[in-house]
């Protein structure tokens, strides 16, 4: 060891100093954040708490002054954000597919990448507006089923990127060895890399799940609303947000107490669904 | 080409099992194999070696047309296999990997279970029953050295392995599907002694039933394993002759350079 003289004790104190500040401001920002995020689940959990209830789960909207829940919004968002899923996840995994595994050369894979990444996080509103002009204000009436399709539409973009980034991530020392037993490539690819991005993908669907679950700017062009509850896709179609924002809106206070209800609802379906993600890709990594 | 000059292709060993006449390999405008002409032995184990980026590993890579999955790769010349030109793009490569299979430089467990990375090569070209499969199975993994490590835990993941029973694993994945020639791309140098040890007896014992062909960095594991070597440099084929000749009597000063250590 080398001897502590005054000029590396020196050093060493101000190494010292400076790791102290950097610790605290670190610590400070997470704080910070923290706090908000803390706020909003508070006065989530303080006002949603006492709606929760049975009849929540299973009375369709009130009229004001009436008895009533969200059986009909959560029937609909459970089908259009389902249906949305199901549009979505098989276009975006066979595009994601494309940019990792085929589109090694030439131009379109990034060009495709960039466009999706685009409308990764083109705002919600805009892509409820297409749906609207292409499909609404033809079929003439809003429908569960031009609402599924909005949220098709955010769930394409999550599921390119995840599926594209997960198979990416997959060594090609994997994919050789594959080939190299005489594999065709098609084989390669559905039975070793598929597995070996499996976690990786199926995490990335549930995150966009939990993404179109809250989203309420699409589903204001395309589904509406209904105060009934409907097994019918052509039919306007209740759902949590846009309840929550026109109750929310509203100057009766028993529609105040539901929209606080169908938010904490919302809230925690959300987090079930990103701490069901989570334990996915931790079952990975173990 | 004053190095190339004289490789010894009369080799008096009558079975060739794979002859290269004139191969060029062109990574873009890289020339990285330099008219490469050589015969390769039924039933013997044949190393390359040389320093690194000499094109040992690439050359390997041409046997079953793996370089073909990377666009700017290029080959001119022949690779007989059987009499049979392999780099002819008409035939099917598939087909190809099949009779010529390959273990890479790291273990490369597939993520499944360890029956399950057996059964996968041999499911592509066969329809086994469930009892032939688990005999085939047991055959590889017997073959590989590595039945009685893992005879309890078949339906395992083949990644909670060590490092030198994933290798064997690969290679029983290889040997499963009854390939007639092996590649190993430097099977062992991710790999400690012991691990390495295991692998070296078991390439020993391969070559009654296959040809061998192997990229070493190892000059001890070389002369140690095989039958005939290659020293290969900058992308030519300095020497190929009888392991024993190359090792005690070079023709070349360049071989004998490398081999003593003076350079390399």
């Amino acid at each position: 060891m080398r001897h502590a003289t005054p000029e590396i004790q020196r050093i060493y104190r101000r190494r010292q100093m400076a790791n102290r500040f950097h610790l605290f401001m670190s610590f400070f920002g997470m704080v910070f954040g923290l706090f908000w995020l803390g706020w909003i689940l508070w006065t989530l959990l303080v006002n949603g708490f006492e709606a929760l209830s049975w009849s929540l789960l299973t009375k369709p909207t009130p009229a004001p002054g009436g008895e009533g829940g969200l059986a009909n919004a959560i029937l609909g968002s459970v089908m259009m954000a389902g249906l949305g899923t199901l549009i979505g996840t098989p276009v975006g995994i066979l595009a994601g597919t494309y940019l990792a595994e085929f589109g090694r050369r030439g131009w379109l894979a990034p060009v495709t990448r960039f466009v999706n990444d685009i409308l990764l996080s083109a705002p919600s509103i805009v892509l409820g507006l297409f749906v609207y002009t292409v499909f609404v204000a033809r079929m003439h009436h809003f429908s569960g089923l031009a609402g599924a399709l909005a949220l098709s539409l955010i769930v394409i973009p999550v599921v390119v990127r995840t599926t594209d980034d997960m198979l990416r991530l997959v060594p090609d020392s994997l994919r050789e060895a594959a080939i190299a037993l005489g594999a065709p490539r098609w084989k390669m690819i559905v039975l070793v890399a598929y597995r070996a991005a499996r976690s990786g993908i199926a995490t990335g669907i549930l995150l966009a799940v939990a993404r179109i679950s809250g989203e309420t700017a699409p589903l204001l062009f395309t589904a509406l609303n209904n105060q009934f509850t409907t097994w019918d896709i052509n039919a306007p179609m209740a759902n949590l947000p846009v309840v929550i924002f026109q109750f929310a809106m509203s100057p009766y206070d028993d529609w105040h107490k539901l929209a606080w209800g169908g938010a904490i609802l919302v809230t925690l379906s959300v987090l079930g669904i990103n701490v069901a993600a989570r334990l996915l890709f931790r079952q990975k990594n173990s | 080409m004053s190095h190339s000059s004289s490789p010894n292709l009369s080799l008096t060993s009558p079975e060739v099992r794979i002859a290269i006449r004139n191969l060029n390999f062109y990574y873009g405008r890289y020339h990285a194999l330099k008219n490469i002409s050589m015969d390769i032995q039924t039933n013997k184990v044949t190393a390359f070696i040389g320093p690194s980026g000499c094109g040992k590993s690439t050359l390997l890579r041409t046997f079953n047309r793996l370089h073909e999955l990377y666009p700017l790769n290029r080959t001119t010349g022949q690779i007989l296999l059987d009499g049979k030109d392999v780099l002819d793009r008409r035939e099917d490569p598939t087909l190809l990997r099949a009779r010529v299979g390959m273990v890479f430089q790291k273990p490369t467990p597939f993520p499944m279970s360890i029956y399950e990375n057996i059964a996968f090569g041999v499911r592509l070209y066969e329809k086994l029953s469930t009892p032939e499969m688990d005999a085939r199975v047991q055959w590889a993994l017997t073959k590989a050295a590595l039945w009685n490590e893992v005879k309890d835990k078949l339906k395992q993941s083949g990644n909670g392995l060590s490092g030198g029973q994933q290798q064997r694993l690969c290679i029983a994945r290889c040997i499963a599907i009854k390939p007639e020639v092996i590649l190993l791309d430097e099977p062992c140098s991710a790999l400690d002694p012991i691990s390495t040890a295991h692998i070296e007896e078991l390439v020993h014992d391969l070559k009654s039933d296959y040809t061998v062909v192997m990229v070493t960095h190892n000059m001890q594991q070389a002369a140690r394993v095989s039958d005939y070597t290659a020293y290969m440099y900058l992308g030519e084929l300095i020497e190929f002759d009888e392991t024993d000749r190359i090792f005690t009597k070079p023709n070349q000063k360049a071989t004998e350079d490398y081999i003593t250590g003076k350079f390399g």
